[in-house]
């Protein structure tokens, strides 16, 4: 990977895993990020991403694999202040007033931002007098934002970080975490919306179930997950069409088709351009039938890139 | 580093919370109010039972006071807050020494009007007396402020008023809060006299006058602050994992 020598000094995770019980949260990620990029960490819920935010952060401990933040362990980037953001929940301690909580926050940094400055950037300067718990949804979170903002670390971790926060509130999010990167900071951001990491991370690590299941620029990424999947029974040992065999080489090798699955009969096609394939499907197997053309939800087009690994799965409980 | 500004605003959110402020000052001084005023001229254990009971309910009240900083720990770790901070460089000694000070705060207030309490029913004491007791219950409290850290790292919100008003009572009851001994000889007084409670109450009593407190009260003091600092300390840095 390009990336993994720049990223000597940054954000480096090897083979990364940890599990609750049964349950394989994250299993054996590498990822390197280096010093100034935007990554975001795009999955359905259950994908491992919170789980993994943590443990960079040191509030979970893998099971195996290893961290390192700028060279230190994540314990240590803490306590330089190198490190701050916004966990998926945590609500505000009450009984302060916004500004209170912002300046007590700053406080414990080495070198924050001057509280005004980052309550700006945050937006939360017109209601920095109120008390915490007088604060809508929205409001909590940019105060949340504000509090990462002030600490003014190298890394910033978000985990889901425009969560409860409007249409307006989240363009001005994604300005000042633009503005923050344009610093150089590291910027790393969970989300489950591809919208959002298509258009502000310079770089996607898609997870699904605890993996890693594909990594690249966001473009890269988009084209992969964004189509519509084709569904199709196609007899095996059927007459074979013009093209040969259906086999899955051969439906991979259609135009427009980004994966090609076969269980039995059954056929699953994902698609980048769904129209040319379905037109060079009919012509080369017109034995094809029942087919269904549906728009690939993230979650189907993470089932699709994954495919094989549930088989994995399937296998072993066997 | 000191963390002024940190040790500020932990006391001044704890201060502004005054409900639970209020109930924890109210609980022994409305008790001492109801109980001192009809016994007003009683004679309890050689003295008169305004002073008696006024360093009986100090004993209560100040414990409760330092413990209860359970309940706030534990609200804290429920809501997320305590992750947040975690991320943060705040290193775990500010992080106790500020949850120590706010709870000696309340019980310092709670001291002083216990004493203006009993002031009004006519309770005297040269001002040397108050300095010791005052001294004494400090160190004597020291446990207590601990165990209420340790607790509201290991418990839930809701079992927290429970497990901490459970605790003082049972220490109360034990170390002769309430004016009697569950023993006066053998293993079980042992194991009273190896209580902190027991030495906070003896810490009461040398304003009663005759009464010393031995290197005993020390020991034991000093005993339970090395056992629980460490285990509190160790719960706090595991205690990590969203609840």
């Amino acid at each position: 990977m390009a990336t993994s020598n720049a990223a000597g000094a940054g954000i480096v995770l090897s083979r990364l895993s940890k599990s609750y019980g049964n349950v394989h949260a994250v299993r054996s990620v590498d990822l390197a990020i280096a010093p100034g990029e935007t990554v975001a960490i795009l999955g359905p819920n259950g994908a491992g991403k919170t789980t993994t935010i943590e443990m960079v952060l040191g509030l979970t401990r893998p099971d195996s694999g290893t961290v390192t933040l700028f060279g230190k362990s994540p314990a240590q980037a803490v306590a330089a202040g190198a490190v701050g953001g916004m966990l998926q929940t945590g609500a505000l301690v009450e009984y302060l007033s916004v500004r209170e909580l912002v300046t007590m926050v700053a406080s414990v940094y080495p070198r924050p931002l001057p509280v005004e400055h980052a309550m700006r950037l945050a937006g939360v300067t017109e209601f920095a007098e109120r008390r915490t718990n007088k604060l809508s949804g929205g409001q909590t979170q940019r105060v949340r934002f504000a509090i990462a903002l002030v600490s003014n670390p190298d890394l910033f971790m978000l985990d889901e970080p425009t969560a409860a926060i409007d249409v307006e509130g989240r363009r001005e999010f994604w300005a000042s975490i633009r503005a923050v990167a344009a610093e150089g900071k590291t910027v790393i951001f969970a989300t489950h919306y591809l919208e959002e990491a298509d258009a502000y991370a310079d770089r996607i690590v898609l997870m699904a179930r605890g993996r890693i299941v594909a990594d690249g620029p966001a473009t890269e990424i988009k084209a992969r997950v964004s189509g519509r999947i084709i569904r199709a029974t196609i007899p095996v040992a059927g007459p074979a069409g013009p093209a040969g065999p259906a086999d899955t080489a051969a439906l991979a090798a259609l135009p427009g088709v980004t994966n090609a699955e076969r269980h039995g009969e059954a056929v699953i096609l994902t698609c980048a351009d769904s129209d040319l394939t379905l037109r060079a499907l009919l012509s080369r197997f017109p034995a094809a039938r029942d087919i269904e053309v549906a728009g690939a939800g993230i979650e189907e087009a993470f089932m699709a890139l994954t495919a094989d690994d549930n088989d994995d799965e399937l296998e072993k409980v066997r | 580093m000191t963390y002024p500004v940190y040790l500020r605003y932990e006391v001044l959110r704890n201060f502004r919370n005054w409900r639970f402020l209020f109930l924890t000052l109210a609980f022994p001084l409305v008790l001492y109010l109801l109980i001192g005023s009809v016994n007003r001229h009683v004679q309890f254990e050689g003295v008169a039972f305004p002073v008696y009971f006024m360093t009986a309910m100090a004993t209560l009240g100040t414990m409760a006071a330092v413990i209860s900083g359970c309940a706030i720990i534990a609200t804290e770790r429920a809501t997320g807050w305590t992750r947040q901070m975690r991320i943060t460089p705040l290193p775990a000694w500010t992080y106790f020494r500020a949850k120590v000070v706010v709870g000696y705060l309340r019980a310092l207030l709670t001291l002083v009007l216990l004493a203006l309490a009993g002031t009004a029913f006519g309770v005297r004491l040269p001002a040397q007396g108050w300095l010791t007791v005052l001294g004494l219950f400090l160190v004597g409290l020291i446990p207590f402020a601990v165990l209420g850290i340790l607790l509201g790292h290991l418990i839930g919100a809701d079992a927290a008023a429970l497990a901490t008003g459970g605790i003082v009572t049972l220490f109360a009851l034990l170390g002769g809060v309430y004016g009697f001994q569950v023993a006066t000889s053998g293993p079980v007084l042992a194991i009273i006299k190896a209580l902190p409670s027991y030495w906070l109450v003896q810490a009461g009593k040398t304003a009663l006058g005759g009464h010393d407190w031995p290197a005993e009260g020390w020991i034991v003091i000093a005993a339970w602050t090395v056992v629980l600092v460490p285990l509190a300390v160790r719960v706090y840095r595991r205690d990590t994992s969203r609840v």
